[in-house]
């Protein structure tokens, strides 16, 4: 079954086409990578599927709804859960008032909503920060605690933006298994990421956007191998010159 | 980590509201002057109107700088109901409760739904307030610019009474309602969620929450709540006019209590009442004789603190 479609989307700002027709599917269960240049719109892209941006045209379909045009509360409430490429903590609260937020959607009492808290900060590795403020947090522990925030509405499917973005190698390496073992708990999971390393551990397949388009699809191995990819990265004719010269991109 | 729920504070809140309701029933035994009285009657006034304020402002971070509207709107719908209509003051309390939560419902739809926040916000609830000044200026039955005189009828029956303590008590009841209002938003998932659009409505949104109807809920209350205390300015000092109720004396005092008290704390805005209080009288006492001078000293000490005590009071004391 398809989790998340979207048939032509468009959003133009001025004279630059941001996202540009795209069309996309992502089937339940799976852990799909979207990847891009800088300013290639996959932001943009996150934005319009999670109902932060409305398009010009094209149409988004979550689990079998059309959601087009919802807004990012309505959506969030069927399931659609995203996290911010810069994140936005509620700074003067504690770790787990922060989790709560999200927890409450699905849970009136605030007492649940708490108890819940603590256990989705287990699953992401804050269990031992749930009384710190937001604020005293370092950027990797920010991070996790976006994720926990979103995994705390129950999603079915995840939008992660970046949530490796800005961490050191040894952080990435912890944040990794979490990830996969959010999508090995039931959740869909559609990520932007820029850590080659961690797509081609946790993709099952990566989609490449450029210019606002989709250039190319497929399982990580064949993607990091596509002339248009590397060109997209690298510049027209990168591809060839590599080829010429012996080099494997 | 045991298995059991996290301390949340709910109980020590409600220790510290019965302990305030219990103090208010008991100040009669320590003091009968009519001095003293009426200077914690008018503290515990400027604590209803901070509460109100604070619900939006405090936990909401939607500043109103017009909250006399809805103290304006309580005052006019308690002297137009009980003096026009013949309407009793105890039926009209919730009369006036749902006038100011009619008029809040109005603003919060109009600001709210095209996204007003800061300034703009601030702007929008003062052009309010200063609009239902013109009109209680204009419309026969608010008495124009005459204002509106509460004949004297002093049965409880009436909401007027003969000693003061009755109106201690009275006021005492709204403040201790407005506390358990405070407690609630503190503990309850509506509350979590208004903070949450404070400090984030993006994030909010991100998490489920209704930004729109969460602080149209939220200034609902701020308008029942503060109208409440409108009602009973006219029941205790039974004279209302334009100037009075919607000028921006109520508007200033609704937003400093709280500011110097402590935002979005649930005791912040007593606290800010009392010390406001205090310093408005010690600094008349101060400087008596040279008029002008106390309100200056009063505005540097508010400078001082505002710039010294972003967190206002409480938050000093909670990092201490």
């Amino acid at each position: 079954m398809t989790m998340l479609k979207a048939a032509g989307l468009s959003i133009r700002f001025g004279g630059v086409a941001a996202v540009d027709g795209v069309s996309l599917a992502v089937p339940e269960g799976e852990l799909c990578a979207l990847i891009g240049p800088n300013g290639a719109g996959k932001t943009t892209l996150f934005a319009l599927l999670s109902g932060f941006l409305a398009p010009q045209s094209g149409a988004v379909e979550f689990d079998g709804r059309t959601v087009t045009g919802m807004k990012p509360h309505a959506i969030c409430a069927l399931g659609l859960a995203r996290t911010f490429q810069i994140v936005q903590p509620f700074a003067a609260q504690s770790v787990r008032e922060n989790i709560a937020v999200g927890a409450h959607l699905r849970l009136r009492s605030r007492r649940d909503a708490l108890a819940f808290a603590d256990e989705v900060a287990r699953r992401v590795g804050l269990a031992g920060e749930l009384d710190k403020p937001a604020s005293a947090l370092t950027i990797a522990g920010r991070k996790r605690l976006e994720l926990a925030r979103a995994l705390a509405t129950r999603p079915k499917l995840l939008l992660l933006d970046e949530v490796l973005a800005g961490l050191n190698p040894q952080e990435i390496d912890a944040v990794v298994p979490v990830v996969r073992a959010i999508r090995d708990s039931g959740v869909t999971v559609l990520m932007i990421e820029h850590v080659m390393r961690a797509v081609m551990s946790l993709a099952d397949r990566v989609l490449v956007l450029a210019g606002g388009r989709l250039i190319a699809e497929g399982p990580p191995a064949a993607i990091a191998a596509d002339p248009r990819v590397v060109e997209a990265y690298l510049g027209q004719g990168t591809a060839a010159r590599l080829a010429r010269s012996g080099g494997a991109p | 980590m045991g298995s059991r729920a996290p301390a949340t504070g709910l109980g020590r809140d409600l220790a510290v509201v019965a302990a305030i309701a219990t103090a208010i029933l008991l100040l009669p035994l320590g003091t009968q002057s009519g001095a003293a009285l009426h200077a914690v009657i008018l503290t515990l006034l400027a604590t209803v109107l901070g509460q109100g304020w604070n619900i939006l402002g405090g936990f909401g971070g939607q500043f109103s700088f017009g909250n006399a509207l809805f103290f304006g709107v309580g005052a006019y719908a308690a002297a137009v109901l009980q003096m026009r209509l013949g309407i009793n003051a105890w039926i009209a309390l919730p009369l006036a409760a749902a006038a100011g939560a009619a008029v809040g419902a109005l603003v919060g739809a109009l600001a709210f739904r095209y996204g007003l926040k800061g300034s703009y916000f601030a702007l929008v609830t003062l052009a309010f307030a200063e609009v239902f000044r013109i009109l209680a200026n204009m419309l026969p039955f608010t008495g124009g610019g005459v204002g509106l005189m509460l004949p004297l009828d002093t049965r409880a029956a009436a909401m007027q009474f003969a000693s003061r303590v009755g109106y201690l008590y009275l006021i005492g009841a709204f403040a201790v309602a407005g506390f358990l209002l405070h407690v609630w938003l503190r503990h309850s998932r509506f509350g979590a969620w208004l903070v949450a659009i404070r400090d984030n409505e993006a994030a909010a949104a991100a998490l489920g929450v209704d930004a729109f109807r969460v602080k149209l809920a939220a200034i609902v209350l701020c308008g029942a709540l503060t109208a409440t205390s409108g009602l009973f300015y006219v029941q205790y000092l039974h004279y209302i006019d334009p100037n009075i109720a919607f000028g921006p004396a109520f508007s200033v005092e609704a937003l400093l209590g709280p500011i110097v008290g402590g935002m979005g704390t649930v005791f912040g805005p007593l606290v800010g009442a009392i010390v406001l209080h205090a310093l408005s009288e010690s600094t008349r006492n101060l400087v008596a004789d040279v008029p002008g001078v106390s309100l200056a000293l009063y505005g540097a000490v508010l400078i001082v603190m505002v710039r010294y005590m972003p967190g206002g009071i409480m938050g000093l004391l909670r990092r201490r």
